[in-house]
């Protein structure tokens, strides 16, 4: 499945200061692909692009109070959240309101 | 059937047009919104903090705090914007500190730079090594990296007020809004500050001061700020000061966040209370008066910010920090506790804007 994913609000320091990154997640083993959540997403994101201070990125197991989500241009908090499905080709935004002002 | 989520999301409708698909949920009232109706609520609820507040009269000038931030961003764009729409009739400025942080501020005024085009407002450039003969990274060589927030926050303010006295306005607003101003309540709350508690809700501050302040975000939400740059595509800057964050500010600042999650309205709930503080004090407030040094408004001998100098240069970096020595010494007499330099609240942390 092939995703866009993007950083921002200092986010992007935690990930090789890298904005935007396309990337190809694999489907869990079995899972078929209506299974695939934003859950499923935040975990991967965690494991395979965060490079440092996770703890800036996550909390428990969804994002840290003060990250915003975008599911293709539409606030997270409309779609369920952690129970969002993914699809194929979907950009993902993630943007946090903590740094500076 | 777990793509029930989206598709749900794709069949219902704005509930303030019924027209578009909703593109943001408001913690304010909860509403789902789509993005042209969120633009049109966004603004004229600021438009209407304006006019019910009576932040502006027409024919004034207006410097705006720019520090390249998303708030202050987002500031310069809507008020611009407000200004020609209602026809305002205000003389819109930008103003912005360098305080000599190598890496930070050289490039948040970087995107300050490009603001000033982007809006066609006339910036104005005051730095700390032009004011008071030291650069942050100066300060922070000498006396490393424990107080430094007092002297960015102390120099700051002073700053802010002698850039706008050149620019010759009336006022000056900052992007504070009310996420910020809950987290200030609460940490005012936490340090038994009830003189700046009263103060730190008021939407104007400073009146009796050289250059009244204001905040017109003072009721808008985080969150509607950073998704309004977002859609708008504002060219902010948001990296951290390299100088350490406030640790104490900083949970109080998760702790807001955490309970906003549970309950969004809790951030106006804290501002409320902080309001209301305000009738039960009966706190002195300390006297205002003007520094014997540069003439800055100071309820003592020197201001702060010529205590702190006089510090530095006499290179007794810690004077002004904790209890006061030297000049003005025992004869403290502002407030109970003495040594409120080092006890005053910065709104944010270290780089960003302050009260
Ligand atoms: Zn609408
Ligand atoms: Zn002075
Ligand atoms: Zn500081």
């Amino acid at each position: 499945m092939q995703l866009t994913l993007e950083f921002g609000g200092g986010l992007e320091l935690l990930c090789d200061s890298e904005k935007i990154h396309k990337v190809n997640v694999d489907l869990p083993n079995g899972a078929d692909s209506d299974d695939f959540t934003m859950k499923h997403l935040l975990s991967w994101v965690r494991t395979n692009l965060i490079k440092e201070r996770p703890e800036m990125f996550m909390k428990g197991d969804t994002v840290r109070p003060g990250v915003l989500v975008l599911v293709n241009d539409c606030d997270w908090e409309l779609s369920g959240q952690l129970d969002t499905v993914i699809e194929d080709k979907d950009v993902v935004v993630f943007i946090s309101t903590l740094h500076g002002g | 059937m777990e793509a029930k989520n989206k598709k749900a999301v794709a069949s219902r409708l704005c509930c303030l047009c019924n027209l578009r698909r909703p593109v943001l949920k408001r913690p304010k009232t909860l509403q789902q919104i789509c993005r042209e109706c969120f633009y049109e609520v966004f603004e004229e609820e600021i438009h209407q903090v304006i006019v019910q507040n009576r932040l502006f009269k027409s024919g004034e000038r207006v410097a705006i705090g720019a520090s390249g931030g998303k708030d202050s961003t987002v500031l310069a764009y809507v008020l611009s914007e407000l200004n020609r729409r209602h026809n305002y009739g205000l003389d819109l400025f930008l103003l912005s500190i360098d305080e000599g942080i190598t890496g930070y501020r050289d490039d948040s005024l970087e995107t300050v730079k490009r603001n000033e085009v982007q809006y066609g407002l006339p910036l104005k450039i005051v730095s700390y090594k032009d004011l008071y003969g030291w650069t942050m990274d100066e300060i922070v060589k000498m006396i490393g990296l424990k107080n430094n927030c007092t002297f960015c926050g102390v120099f700051r303010r002073q700053a802010l007020d002698r850039g706008a006295a050149l620019l010759k306005v009336e006022k000056l607003v900052t992007g504070h809004n009310a996420d910020d101003i809950a987290e200030t309540v609460l940490l005012n709350i936490l340090r038994g500050d009830i003189a700046r508690l009263s103060r730190c809700t008021s939407i104007t501050t400073g009146e009796d001061g050289p250059i009244p302040r204001c905040k017109p975000f003072k009721y808008t939400y985080e969150k509607e700020i950073v998704m309004y740059a977002y859609f708008k595509k504002l060219d902010y800057f948001s990296t951290e000061c390299i100088y350490s964050p406030n640790a104490y500010r900083g949970f109080a600042r998760e702790f807001i966040k955490d309970l906003e999650r549970i309950r969004p309205r809790a951030i106006l709930d804290i501002i409320k209370s902080g309001e209301d503080f305000r009738i039960a004090t009966t706190t002195k407030m300390p006297e205002q008066g003007t520094c014997e040094r540069c003439g800055y408004i100071s309820s003592q001998k020197w201001c702060k910010a010529c205590v702190l100098l006089e510090g530095l240069n006499r290179g007794l970096p810690k004077m002004g920090i904790g209890r006061p020595r030297g000049v003005n010494g025992d004869h403290n007499k502002e407030t109970k506790k003495p040594g409120s330099v080092a006890k005053s609240i910065e709104s944010k942390q270290c780089g960003s804007l302050d009260f």
